[in-house]
């Protein structure tokens, strides 16, 4: 069986049904035991503009977008003017008829969608799935995923819209096979019968975190971040889980904060302006010692900056946010299938040193769509750290809420949990949580703290290398820009190169010892990010003395992919560490 | 078992100017708690910043003594997650007018299940007589030196506007009312608030105990029926030779609480010290 590796855009004004299409050719991708990328490209407006989707589908794992297109299915005029050209020779436009254009070529199939969307489903809205019918049609699917798809997609909204949509695609399969007189090159492999979860970056995040046993999120929308919150919203009511959308993002850190000290595994989840506002709250975990999850999906800044778009533009703001010094962990997932476990686990590291815990994706993350394998659940671990027993707090005189211990960290009871009072402040304090002055009891609570990090940096998650043995040229990068760089690799290694991605899926405590072996010897290392100043390349170099010798940066808020990082390369890079 | 109010005693010292009202205050919270056969570990206390955040470190009780404004949304979360606890809400007028504004606001709304004490001395104490939300106009303080440009709010006719479910007003003066209305307010379901007027003898030379013993008076006494929304506005916007206190606004018919609303009437604490992971096995193969 020959590898394939296809790509399929679909284009259109916002509110056209440009999601619909592509979740139904997604979909039956993934039954088809395919691997996908499916990434969207929005403007931050609900109607009108001009969107796409594009969707990826290979006999292998991918984790990026192609530059060339195998499909484009074209709503609009717009899609036709702005993405013809990104056709690969042979590539097929299936353009909706309604549109009265000159036919863009040979290869073209001008299809009446809404027409045969009213005659076939009796709306004319069906013409979404006469259109993903035609283009399963022309990519040579197997039709029976593809009406299972729709049976599954639309089940939920009842059965007579699951037939009527049915009905349609079949409309579209029918119409393409009689009238498109071009020919298409995809031969889509059914190459597995397991069933693939098909999930977001952000739906990831969310299910790691109800894995973890999170009991609590509060948050205020800001994309693209608000798919985590609204995932977990859904849930409450089959779930333990209290949801609160507050007010502004200061009372959603604050409301996170009472909860996790009240006991409850707490969490909130922002871009970049909300998390500006949480800073006070971050400080104050930060000083009483509070566990609690910050899932910070960054966006372009600064200010508002470009709402629906991506960037990796807050790794050090979060690292370096809030008044004082206080240990912090920040985690980086790379796909979504890291997401789900690095949120899963992001509550442990949270309650057992008793820190803020950063989860860091971005918008080409959080939006894009992953096949994963489903998740063994049963290999979630829950660990609360050191929690005093409803046993050992009976026997206590008084609880210490702050006791100073060699790790510094103190043994957590919960308010209510027996007959001790438990004190937590925001003033410096003593091991009681009583507000003190004094120098040397400062100095030492301010110790202990700081040795939390300590312990933290012994267990960091190891950057992770991937490419040639003794490498030449290592891409130091972290976040999805992985995907970019792995491509980028891969291809350039099948040239004979000896190139190696170092990424790291965590960046604090930064693992400085394990940076220096895997980046020691090459002779070149690219830092390659989506920024404008080369965050982790300074990191690195804050970090370890060592400063890579140049980057590849993107900064104009859509996502790099292979292509760019190797001709960026080609092209000298750039050097933003002057 | 009776309980004390003593056992709400820290042994610490207490950092209050002598003649403040807070120590009025904290005595009578600490009479009516222990009143109500409360102990201090079922009792949690958010408190502000401000002199009487203090009340935080003052009292023996679970505590959360947060940041300037943000105590609050901090009893929001906390509430709403361990139902074991009776949360109060502690803070000054600036911490709750200014700083904590947009929060009062939307805990109002919600109908937290918190009791709401704002120790309101129309300056503010801690930071050395600046002007708060409630000074005087044309009061001088360091901040205004030639006299406060701005009318003092009324937090009163702002929580009746929010229909807040339980609005009142005390003295810090008067420990009998005072401890009256708390008693009802730590008893009732949902949002309770209560402005507690006190003097500032370092840093209030206007707005004195005399001054103030001098013009309230009781509008539960004159007859005032908290049920009446509207006759409460209208009592509220007094102000001047005459203060009106007491309990301007109660629900009539009892309100759902935030917890329940949240929660779906669910009401059993979602968090304890074992936490089990959630089943999420049905959700996780809604993506399959």
């Amino acid at each position: 069986m020959a590898d394939h590796d296809y790509s399929v855009k679909v284009g259109g004004e916002a509110g056209q049904g440009i999601n619909t299409i592509a979740s139904i050719l997604s979909r039956s991708f993934a039954d088809q035991g395919l691997h996908l990328f499916a990434y969207q490209d929005y403007y931050s407006r609900v109607r009108g503009g001009h969107n796409f989707y594009q969707v990826r589908t290979a006999t292998y794992p991918v984790y990026t977008f192609s530059d060339n297109l195998e499909v484009l299915v074209a709503l609009d005029k717009a899609s036709l003017d702005l993405h013809a050209g990104e056709l690969n020779p042979g590539g097929v436009i299936i353009y909706d008829k309604a549109l009265e254009v000159e036919t863009p070529g040979d290869n073209a199939l001008p299809l009446p969608m809404a027409a045969l969307g009213k005659k076939h489903g009796g709306k004319e809205v069906m013409g979404n799935s006469v259109a993903a019918g035609a283009a399963w049609q022309v990519m040579d699917g197997d039709q029976t995923i593809l009406e299972q798809t729709l049976g599954r997609l639309f089940q939920k909204k009842g059965s007579a819209v699951a037939e009527a949509n049915l009905k349609a695609a079949r409309a579209g399969a029918d119409y393409a096979r009689d009238n498109f007189t071009g020919s298409c090159k995809c031969r889509l492999q059914k190459t597995s019968d397991k069933k693939s979860l098909v999930l977001t970056g952000n739906e990831a995040l969310a299910l790691g975190s109800l894995a973890a046993g999170c009991r609590f999120i509060s948050s205020y929308p800001m994309t693209p971040a608000s798919g985590v919150m609204q995932y977990m919203a859904r849930q409450t009511r089959r779930l333990p889980l209290a949801y609160e959308q507050a007010e502004d993002e200061i009372a959603a850190i604050n409301m996170s904060i009472g909860a996790a000290n009240a006991g409850a595994r707490a969490m909130v989840a922002t871009s970049g302006g909300g998390f500006s506002l949480m800073v006070e709250g971050l400080s104050l975990a930060g000083m009483n010692e509070t566990p609690l999850v910050i899932v910070l999906g960054q966006r372009p800044g600064p200010a508002t900056g470009m709402a629906t778009r991506t960037e990796q533009g807050d790794l050090l703001f979060a690292l370096h946010a809030g008044s004082g010094e206080f240990p912090r962990a920040i985690f980086a997932p790379r796909t979504a299938e890291e997401a789900f476990w690095t949120a899963a686990d992001a509550f442990n590291i949270a309650e057992r040193y008793q820190v803020p815990v950063f989860v860091m994706s971005d918008q080409h993350l959080a939006d894009a769509y992953y096949t994963v394998e489903p998740f063994k659940l049963n290999k979630v671990v829950i660990d609360r750290g050191q929690v005093i027993t409803d046993n050992e707090l009976s026997q206590m005189e008084t609880y210490n809420r702050y006791k100073i211990t060699e790790s510094g960290i103190s043994p957590r009871a919960f308010m209510g949990q027996g007959e001790k009072c438990v004190m937590v402040p925001g003033n410096e304090h003593n091991e009681s949580g009583y507000s003190t002055e004094d120098p040397v009891v400062r100095t030492r609570m301010q110790d202990k703290r700081m040795r939390k990090h300590k312990a933290m940096a012994k267990e960091v998650k190891a950057p992770d290398s991937y490419g040639a043995n003794n490498p030449d040229t290592i891409l130091l990068t972290w976040g999805s820009s992985y995907g970019a760089c792995r491509e980028a690799v891969d291809r350039a290694n099948r040239q004979g190169e000896k190139w190696q991605v170092v990424s790291f899926p965590q960046l604090w405590p930064f693992p400085a010892k394990e940076a220096m072996a895997l980046t020691g010897k090459a002779e070149r290392v690219i830092s390659v990010e989506m920024n404008s100043t080369g965050q982790l390349g300074r990191l690195l170099r804050l970090e370890t003395g060592r400063q890579p010798d140049l980057a590849v940066l993107k900064y104009d808020g859509r996502p790099m992919n292979a292509t760019y990082v190797l001709n960026q390369i080609e092209n000298g890079g750039v050097f933003p560490w002057q | 078992m009776a309980v004390e109010p003593k056992e709400y005693n820290l042994d610490r010292e207490i950092t209050w100017c002598p003649g403040c009202g807070n120590f009025a205050i904290m005595d009578t919270l600490k009479r009516t708690l222990a009143g109500l056969g409360l102990s201090p570990h079922q009792v949690l206390i958010v408190a502000g910043i401000g002199q009487a955040g203090k009340m935080g470190q003052h009292m023996k009780a679970n505590t959360l003594h947060v940041l300037h404004g943000r105590l609050l949304p901090v009893a929001t979360g906390a509430g709403l997650v361990n139902n074991r606890l009776k949360v109060l809400a502690i803070g000054g007028d600036g911490d709750g007018y200014a700083e904590g504004g947009n929060h009062l606001i939307h805990a109002a709304r919600r109908n937290i299940d918190v009791t709401y004490m704002v120790h309101n001395n129309m300056i503010y104490g801690l930071t050395k007589g600046q002007a708060s939300p409630t000074s005087t106009k044309s009061i001088k303080t360091p901040t205004t030196p030639q006299g406060n440009p701005l009318e003092g709010l009324n937090p009163i006719t702002l929580l009746l506007g929010l229909k807040a479910s339980f609005v009142a007003r005390s003295f810090a003066g008067d420990k009998e009312q005072l401890r009256a209305i708390l008693e009802k307010a730590i008893q009732k379901p949902g949002f309770a608030f209560i402005d507690i007027l006190q003097q500032c003898p370092s840093f209030n030379k206007v707005n004195t105990f005399k001054w103030f013993k001098e013009r309230v008076y009781d509008i539960n006494e004159a007859g005032h029926d908290p049920s009446d929304l509207k006759e409460a506005f209208r009592v509220a916007l007094e102000w001047g030779d005459r203060i009106p206190t007491g309990i301007f606004y109660e629900d009539p018919e009892p309100r759902p609480v935030f917890r329940e609303a949240v929660l779906g009437g669910e009401d059993k604490p979602v968090t304890t010290s074992e936490i089990n992971p959630l089943d999420i096995t049905e959700i996780m193969e809604e993506h399959l």
